[in-house]
């Protein structure tokens, strides 16, 4: 499908309750606009939507929303899809840049989601700890990460509802392929409400301290189909290696050196098959709970597999 | 949310570690980039129609030998039911070389690495696997490897002939069309694990109205059960 063809589909889609509309008129307009009069896609797209807006004799806040899919921000797989949320607003950070009005962590139950909204789109600021019906918002990925875009044609309802927010749980299953560097016996910074990783005895944020001990690795699951990259925090790190922090901390004593137990870790648990549950956090699933896979695989089912073909 | 060192050591697009026996790989000669940067991965083509530039093979670990003349250069011989990968490690794998010098085969090892070929004084092309990491693993893994292998590989054999398959459509070219001796290798390679041993035994004959004798068409039965040696 092309472009446009999509941006056609979406179009007809929204109107379809209102007028009589095929995606090929649609596309056929768009075209018009975009390849003969070189009108960017977005103002085509917004013309051609006022000409059927005229058409039905109805206003754009009707057909907001029409056609999309109430969706669950932890089952956002797809880049560019309108969709209705309800969401309670969780975190707003600082934006980064002027175009940014708004951006933050919105919630529901099935996990949190990145949200951005811009200053064009002259929407109604939004309140932390407040419950929303958001319509018509776009989903957007970025490296694997998917946030949502309110844009100009997305309405806010405040609800009065408290909504509890998941933690985006999410299961995987594969070899572990790689024990990445960060693993290990590490240093954090020991600053108030810092815990970041020091690199070579120093912290990106408050420079040469003298950082606190833990354990972590940091692996990526590997099913052959694609990766994931999973988190141990010290306690499963613990309990996936058997070697306790006390105990990781007397290796790198005796050797003199840190790195001595990641290689022991690496040594334990690369090439093993795990199944790891856990929130998502970015693009690391942390592993709350994890099993080893050490039972026999169904080999007769794929046996059988095998003869049929 | 405050761990925000950076990812520099996480290369975003990581390439999957593809399964495959060894009776596939060793058939494997074609390689190629999918871009002309000179940092582009380069991918072997594996005969059921995948790119592969990192693999997962986990074997028997049967005999090392330092073959190198100035420097260390270790090769290790790990045996799956289908034939034998080799892996080489040298300076630039330091870890890698330094498990297999002090491995004591006969032990199962799982090796993550990167397909390399290498054509011979006879313009053969062999292709061999440079770890990036080998570890000692129980039988449990082992038996677990060979499933998932043998159900990676019946995936691609059946995705074989979808259209838009460019992989297929590539080892088409370059190793031909007929699939039948990966079906057997995967039929093999099961038959070896002990759970399968009943299912084994009726093989040979495959008379009994077992699972081969499904819908499928009666030429390809036959085929898959071929017992004759493979060329």
């Amino acid at each position: 499908m092309t472009e446009l063809r999509t941006h056609a589909a979406e179009i007809a889609e929204q109107f379809s309750d209102h007028v009589d509309v095929t995606e090929d008129e649609v596309e056929t307009k768009l075209q018009q606009l975009v390849e003969e009069y070189q009108v960017p896609v977005d103002e085509a797209k917004r013309s051609v939507r006022n000409s059927y807006l005229e058409e039905a004799g109805i206003d754009r806040d009707d057909i907001s929303g029409d056609g999309n899919e109430r969706a669950l921000v932890n089952d956002i797989d797809e880049d560019e899809q309108w969709v209705d949320l309800r969401v309670k607003l969780v975190d707003l950070w600082d934006p980064r840049s002027d175009s940014i009005s708004q951006v933050g962590l919105l919630g529901d139950e099935s996990g949190t989601i990145k949200f951005v909204a811009f200053e064009t789109s002259e929407l109604e600021q939004l309140d932390e700890g407040q419950c929303y019906e958001l319509s018509n918002v776009v989903t957007d990925e970025y490296q694997g990460t998917y946030s949502v875009k309110l844009n100009r044609t997305t309405t806010i309802t405040a609800i009065d509802e408290e909504i509890e927010v998941g933690d985006n749980s999410e299961t995987v299953e594969g070899a572990l392929v790689d024990v990445q560097s960060g693993s290990g016996l590490i240093k954090r910074c020991p600053k108030e409400g810092c815990t970041r990783v020091l690199q070579n005895g120093r912290c990106a944020e408050h420079g040469e301290v003298d950082g606190e001990f833990d354990l972590r690795i940091k692996a990526v699951l590997d099913d052959g189909h694609e990766v994931q990259d999973v988190i141990f925090n010290r306690e499963a790190t613990e309990s996936l290696t058997g070697i306790e922090l006390a105990e990781a901390k007397q290796l790198a004593k005796d050797a003199l050196d840190t790195s001595v137990v990641a290689d022991e870790m690496r040594a334990d648990i690369l090439g093993r098959y795990y199944t790891v549950t856990g929130p998502t956090l970015g693009r690391y699933v942390l592993a709350n709970e994890f099993e080893q896979h050490d039972g026999p695989a169904d080999a007769e089912s794929v046996l059988i597999k095998a003869r049929s073909i | 949310m405050s761990e925000s060192e950076p990812t520099t050591d996480g290369d975003v697009s990581r390439e999957v570690a593809q399964r495959v026996f060894a009776g596939e790989f060793n058939d494997a000669s074609y390689t190629f980039k999918e871009s002309d940067d000179d940092r582009a991965p380069v991918y072997l083509l594996l005969p059921t129609g995948e790119h592969a530039n990192r693999v997962f093979i986990v074997g028997t670990l049967t005999e090392t030998e330092d073959v190198g003349e100035d420097n260390e250069y270790w090769r290790g011989r790990i045996v799956d039911p289908t034939g034998t990968f080799f892996v080489y490690a040298g300076q630039y794998q330091p870890d890698a070389a330094s498990t297999l010098r002090e491995a004591e085969p006969p032990a199962y090892v799982a090796v993550v690495g990167k397909p390399r070929t290498y054509e011979t004084d006879d313009g053969d092309i062999n292709v061999s696997v440079r770890p990036e990491s080998i570890t000692e693993v129980d039988a449990a893994t082992r038996d677990r490897w060979v499933v998932e292998t043998a159900d990676r590989t019946l995936d691609r054999i059946a995705a074989f002939d979808d259209a838009g398959n460019e992989y297929a459509r590539m080892a088409g070219e370059q190793y031909g069309d007929d699939l039948s001796r990966y079906t057997q290798t995967v039929v093999d390679g099961l038959e070896t694990l002990e759970s399968t041993d009943e299912l084994a035994v009726q093989s040979p004959t495959n008379a009994d109205g077992g699972a081969a004798d499904s819908d499928d068409t009666a030429g390809d039965a036959v085929d898959a059960a071929d017992p004759s040696p493979q060329p």
